[in-house]
């Protein structure tokens, strides 16, 4: 099936002169018996979206939560610009796969409160949070509350305030799985602005192959159960062309094509 | 449609009104007085002032009854929620109180406290905090993890995620617990003033009962029924105004 | 709850305030509370006596006879509820209003006009537990699936197939949950009835314990009284984690 140029966009390149931001070392975890990750070991390079595929169960979100600190891996380190992570912390920030925003707060209380708990005073704090407002496109819904927006909406609201922090490194868990497949469009393209303009690292969980290849400068691929990482694709091409041609451009389709092949075998 | 809804009200509460009136006129038993009858001793006890006073007595152990068991049942609640200790220890005795029959312990209540106040507040408390403590826990428990998550990866102290996600998200639950709560202490308020000592409302439907005049305890009975529905339905909308597009059911009872 | 890494079962604790029960009984701190071992002592001697072998079958007519009476009205009612929309907007104010009305207040009435014996209590325990059953049942009944009753129609049941064949099974689930609520009421208004018309059953045994400061006699009743509350809602809520697995499946 591989096709003759496939091999040639596949370029593992050295990552020993790369800025590395984040760092897994032979990270295993254990759900008591259940080895959901074993001795996975990934760099994620400064200032790029890196995508973590892989088959459900296969525990993406585990080790999304692990580099959040927000869990504790059963063995090996994680590092955030060269320093060893042991709980959340500033540098980095979540955005949920089901939003995780607060019913009972406005959209412009929910985008500061990390913020909020981080003790910036109110004034200052809104200030910031009405500018992310504006970049993800909610400008004039400040006062409404979750449930008064759509899913594509309250997705961006979760983005707002993970941007609001102005963390370095995002980890963005299945961030697009719960809208629809217009906005899902939308929403990819806006990411590929994101991060061309912020000089922010990006860490991707996500299902969907195609999804994977047209926002990603490298893709993760997990096996499932005890995860490691089986391949590192980058697609070197395609981020000089214009977002629009992508989907339509060889060197996606076949990388596509590379990686169904891939973990095809997984799934059946 | 809003039309028909009221209309077909209406026309409800005619009907059983006036079934109530007919059965009044036959009448179906000596102790059984007409609709109109009842609803002219209400009027006459509205007006002289019977009414408020009795009001006054029997609101008062319900009053105090339900602030403490509000207070001291979101407390426990709040604690068994989020400890899982204290919730093996204290959710046993609320699980239990909440199945049985705790009007039992009235004559007990009475032998220690005697005939005042104290038994009927503490009457009020027992029917009222079970439930009050059971959805508190429930609440926190059910708090979406993902919302707590949320709070650590912003770094929320323990503290932080508590006041500002666990209660908040489990205060729409608390409150109608809350309003579970003033439910069952009307009940326990009406059987403490007939079962320990009349007074209030309690010592009209006696003493009216004791004379036969039908009428007035009729009139008693319908104003406290009246009252209990109506304050709960203000809380449930105060709770619907409150909690709007938060809201997240929990069965419990 | 894990100590040392052991599971510590559910209602485990009540083992611990069983002893604090009884060391606080052996303090004597007060008249009111003898120690466990001898309330239990006490249970074994009254629990084969006529008097509680009345009190308990007395209460257990009652609530049997009020749950029975609740059961069937409350279902069909319920089940009618849910078809028809007119009877549904004339009756579900009274539901609700007597769903939540104090109704320890109806007690009296129910004296002056029913008597002070047995009657009154059967309908006080039917009053406490229908208007749950009624609600539950109507709630079951909406929400059935439409394409099931095209079904049953389609394949020309006749009215009464239609309701034992298909209405009925569709609901219960939430039948069931409602009969469960209810009976815990019932048991609250079987005793609330016999303390207000304390000639029978239990509140005719509390009354003579109380007046005699038969305090471990006392106890003992509890005892048997809230076990059986207790066994009684369990039981029945394992009838409905039985059922509710064809619940998620409809
Ligand atoms: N709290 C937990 N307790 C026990 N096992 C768990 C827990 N969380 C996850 N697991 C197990 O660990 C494995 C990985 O889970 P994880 O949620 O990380 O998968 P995932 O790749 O994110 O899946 P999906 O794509 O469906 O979100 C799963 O097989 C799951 O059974
Ligand atoms: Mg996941």
């Amino acid at each position: 099936m591989a096709m003759p140029q496939t091999d040639s966009t596949i370029a593992t390149i050295d990552s020993g002169k790369q800025d590395i931001a984040v760092s897994v070392r032979n990270v295993t975890k254990n759900y008591g018996p259940v080895e959901a990750l074993k001795d996975l070991s990934l760099d994620f390079p400064r200032g790029q979206l890196t995508s973590l595929l892989g088959p459900s169960g296969c525990g993406k979100t585990t080790l999304l939560k692990i580099i959040a600190g927000l869990l504790d891996p059963t063995a090996g380190d994680i590092e955030v610009d060269g320093k060893a992570v042991d709980g959340p912390g500033p540098d980095r920030a979540f955005v949920f796969q089901d939003f995780a925003l607060l019913p009972w707060a406005s959209v412009i209380r929910n985008v500061s409160f990390g913020l909020e708990l981080r003790g910036m005073a109110k004034s200052e704090r809104e200030d910031i949070a009405s500018k992310y407002i504006k970049d993800v496109g909610l400008a004039g819904f400040e006062k409404s509350y979750p449930h008064e927006l759509s899913g594509g909406m309250r997705q961006r609201v979760g983005l707002a305030r993970a941007l609001s922090v102005d963390a370095d490194v995002l980890l963005m868990d299945e961030p697009f799985s719960a809208v629809d497949e217009q906005t899902r469009r939308k929403f990819q393209e806006d990411l590929l602005a994101l991060v061309a303009n912020e000089n922010k690292t990006f860490i991707f969980v996500t299902h969907s192959i195609e999804e994977a290849v047209y926002v990603s400068d490298q893709i993760a691929i997990l096996l499932p159960r005890p995860s490691r990482v089986s391949d590192i694709i980058r697609p070197t091409g395609l981020r000089e062309k214009d977002s629009h041609s992508i989907r339509r451009d060889p060197e996606y389709l076949d990388i596509v094509d590379e990686i169904w092949d891939s973990l095809r075998s997984y799934v059946e | 449609m809003a039309h028909r809804s009221l209309l077909l009200k209406f026309l409800s509460a005619f009907l059983v009104f006036g079934a109530w009136e007919i059965a009044g006129r036959i009448p179906v038993s000596y102790a059984f007085p007409t609709f109109v009858e009842s609803m002219g001793a209400l009027a006459r006890m509205a007006f002289d002032g019977t009414l408020l006073q009795a009001y006054t007595e029997t609101l008062k152990p319900l009053a105090i009854g339900i602030a403490i068991s509000a207070v001291t049942g979101i407390a426990i609640g709040l604690w068994i929620g989020l400890s899982n200790w204290f919730d093996w220890l204290f959710s046993p005795i609320f699980i239990v109180m909440q199945a049985a029959p705790l009007a039992a312990l009235i004559p007990l209540l009475v032998m220690m406290y005697g005939i005042g106040l104290t038994s009927k507040v503490f009457v009020v408390c027992i029917m009222a905090m079970p439930v009050i403590v059971l959805n508190t826990a429930g609440a926190v428990r059910n708090t979406p993890s993902s919302l707590t998550e949320m709070g650590r990866s912003f770094q929320a102290s323990s503290l932080e995620v508590i006041l500002k996600i666990v209660i908040p998200a489990a205060s729409p639950v608390i409150f109608s617990g809350l309003r579970l709560g003033v439910s069952a202490g009307f009940i326990g308020a009406i059987l403490s003033e007939l079962k320990i000592t009349p007074t209030g409302v309690g010592d009209i439907i006696t003493y009216s009962r004791s004379i036969a005049d039908y009428a007035s305890m009729y009139a008693a009975i319908f104003s406290i029924i009246v009252l209990a529905v109506l304050f709960l339905n203000l809380l449930e909308k105060i709770e619907h105004f409150l909690f709007e597009g938060n809201t997240r059911g929990y069965a419990s009872d | 709850m894990k100590v040392f890494g052991v599971r510590l079962p559910g209602m485990s604790s009540l083992l611990i305030w069983g002893l604090l029960w009884e060391i606080i009984g052996r303090t004597e701190v007060s008249f009111f509370l003898p120690p466990l071992s001898a309330v239990i002592t006490t249970l074994f001697e009254i629990i084969g006596s006529a008097a509680f072998q009345k009190a308990l079958y007395e209460t257990a007519y009652a609530f049997s006879a009020g749950v029975f009476f609740a059961v069937a009205i409350g279902i069909p009612t319920g089940i009618l509820m849910g078809k028809n929309r007119l009877l549904d907007e004339l009756l579900l104010p009274w539901v609700n209003i007597f769903l939540s009305a104090p109704l320890t207040a109806l007690v009296p009435v129910l004296m002056v006009l029913f008597g002070f014996g047995m009657k009154s209590i059967i309908i006080t325990t039917t009053l406490f537990a229908i208007w749950i059953i009624i609600l539950n049942a109507r709630a079951g009944v909406m929400q059935i699936n439409r394409s099931l009753l095209e079904m049953a129609h389609s394949f020309g049941a006749s009215p009464w197939a239609a309701f034992s064949k298909v209405y009925f099974w569709a609901a219960l689930p939430e039948i069931l949950g409602g009969v469960r609520i209810g009976v815990i009421r019932a048991v609250k208004g079987v005793i609330i009835g016999q303390l207000l018309i304390s000639i029978v059953g239990f509140g005719a045994l509390f009354e003579l314990y109380a007046n005699n400061f038969l305090m471990e006699h006392f106890w003992a009743v509890l005892l048997v009284l809230f076990a059986l509350a207790f066994t009684i809602s369990e039981f029945l809520a394992y009838l409905e984690r039985r059922v509710s697995y064809y619940a998620a499946k409809r």
